[in-house]
């Protein structure tokens, strides 16, 4: 029996059943291998409903079945670590032409999948923010600070934490979808915590999270929206857990 | 829990749980009376978080049985060495009294297929399934469990029987096997073969574990009963009597109750274990009393 060929049938269903597959009656019987078929869909459909419940509820189980079995067909899992499986099903969504009425599907992918990475990311204690307070002034701009392992941003066209917030309820609560969000999310301890920020805020926080320093993030967000306040958005996105360790102080190089 | 059991190296010959998330919150405040709380090693793989919290407060209070269902051991490629690893340090982090693999493959072209897909019983894959046996064993620093699979169709070239299979395999490697009965009757119904025939040739004095599960049913394309094991309701009938026929033969051994799939409350699933436990309390009598064993 040759592995890769039962492996291709078991993913392309215009296959036929791999030579060398019988039963007890000594005959090919295509039921028995759609068994086979069936679990490798229908557990990986399965474990991305698990990860993408907005979107699946969204769209409704069997457009979002739908949407899977196209997703794995074009991507099946390199990895025996299911709970992580899906990290490209957000770009996936952003191209499939049947969701395209819904432009904020992708974003909502996004959002669910750094919820998840933050679940599983690795526990760390975030920096308290009042030690950024002992830090003098004029150092300050030179600080570089370490993203928190569960800690990510992300920046939408659409009201992409309220989207989020109101699928966590049974019943969810009419929403104005077409206005732009930015999320953190964050893991101080064991809970995952979704929260909206000012735009101004996602664009600091993204530029200190790829390791550019305070000064160089200030004045990013300054550009984005003349009206920044750097003291008030560095102590809310360290009181939210955004950061780990310790902050350093001047330029590494 | 006393300390004695907790630092056990094998998991003690009563009834235990796949441990479901929802339900550790509820065992933390009740601690159920239970042998033994197994997992799937490849969910607590991530780095940190709830899963990790849960899983050391479990593996404090319980002996633990980590269950792979990722290594892909049946393949006709080699074993993912990264995979290996994984399972090397989470075995070192929680110190579990059992860990068990399947006899069974799921990876193609650097993928996963995320299903348990049958192999040939053969001279050639019966040497590569020793040798990851083998490999698997080196690279974890203990014995491991291998478990019968469940199938639904046959192999024109298989030559060796399933039960000289598994027999051969432990032999070689000195692995221990997991007797899934459930398997052994979803496999039985679906080949048409005798389930108790089945253990009755079981090399028994190779198991150091049992699986209990619920099975679905369909037709197949010739309406023949086609069995799936589903682990997603009460342990048939049937495979409770096949179970208990298993137990008169073996006597008392660890047992697991498979239920992973629209999980019930957790005192359904108690309820089942207290099932499975009877009939280890009753092996246990029929020990101390071997008279009444004939009765």
């Amino acid at each position: 029996m040759d592995q890769r060929a039962f492996a291709a049938a078991l993913l392309d269903p215009s296959l036929p059943v791999p030579a060398g597959v019988t039963c007890a009656r000594g005959e090919v019987d295509a039921s028995r291998f759609s068994v086979y078929r069936n679990n490798v869909v229908v557990g990986l459909s399965r474990a991305l409903g698990q990860r993408f419940p907005v979107v699946r509820r969204l769209v409704g189980d069997a457009f979002f079945d739908g949407m899977a079995r196209a997703f794995l067909r074009a991507s099946p899992p390199r990895s025996p670590l299911i709970f992580a499986y899906g990290d490209a099903f957000p770009d996936f969504i952003a191209g499939f032409a049947p969701a395209a009425g819904l432009p904020y599907l992708a974003d909502t992918a996004r959002l669910e999948a750094i919820w998840t990475r933050a679940y599983h990311a690795a526990d760390a204690p975030p920096l308290p923010a009042d030690r950024l307070l002992a830090i003098a002034p004029e150092q300050l701009i030179q600080v570089r600070l370490r993203p928190h392992p569960a800690a990510a941003v992300l920046r939408s066209d659409f009201a992409i934490g309220a989207i989020w917030q109101a699928h966590q309820a049974d019943e969810v609560a009419a929403l104005s979808v077409m206005t732009q969000e930015s999320a953190l999310v964050t893991r101080p301890a064991f809970d995952v915590r979704v929260h909206v920020i000012p735009a101004a805020d996602a664009h600091f926080a993204a530029a200190l999270f790829a390791g550019g320093t305070l000064g160089e993030a200030a004045a990013i967000a300054f550009a984005q929206d003349p009206s920044f306040d750097f003291g008030r958005a560095l102590l809310g996105l360290a009181s939210l857990g955004a950061f780990a360790g310790n902050p350093l102080q001047g330029d590494p190089t | 829990m006393n300390a004695a059991t907790r630092s056990a190296t094998v998991l003690p010959a009563r009834a235990g749980l796949g441990l479901k998330p929802e339900h550790v919150g509820e065992i933390l405040e009740t601690e159920p009376d239970l042998g033994f709380f197994e997992v799937h090693a490849e969910n607590y793989m991530g780095d940190g978080g709830a899963p990790h919290r849960a899983l050391a407060a479990i593996a404090a209070r319980y002996p633990l049985s980590l269950h792979g269902v990722g290594l892909s051991i049946g393949a006709d490629r080699p074993l993912d060495t990264a995979h290996l690893t994984r399972l090397r340090a989470l075995i070192d982090q929680y110190r579990p009294q059992s860990f068990s693999e399947h006899l069974a493959w799921s990876t193609h072209e650097g993928g996963f297929l995320n299903d348990l897909l049958p192999l040939p019983y053969t001279d050639e894959t019966l040497r590569r399934v020793a040798s990851h046996v083998d490999q698997v064993q080196q690279a974890l620093g203990r014995r491991m469990l291998l478990e019968n699979p469940s199938t639904y169709i046959l192999f024109e070239d298989s030559t060796i029987h399933e039960i000289d299979f598994l027999d051969k395999v432990a032999t070689r490697t000195g692995c221990g096997l997991l007797l899934d009965v459930n398997n052994v009757m979803v496999s039985a119904v679906n080949h048409r073969t005798d389930p108790f025939a089945y253990i009755d040739r079981f090399p028994v004095g190779h198991v150091g574990e049992i699986h209990l599960a619920g099975y679905d049913e369909t037709l197949d394309g010739a309406g023949d009963r086609l069995l799936i094991d589903a682990h997603g309701s009460e342990v048939s009938e049937d495979v409770s009597a096949l179970y208990r026929h298993t137990i008169h033969r073996t006597g008392p051994l660890p047992t697991l109750i498979e239920w992973d799939n629209d999980v019930p409350a957790l005192s359904v699933l108690l309820a089942e274990a207290a099932r499975a436990e009877a009939v280890l309390d009753a092996a246990r009598s029929w020990r101390a009393d071997p008279l009444a064993r004939r009765a």
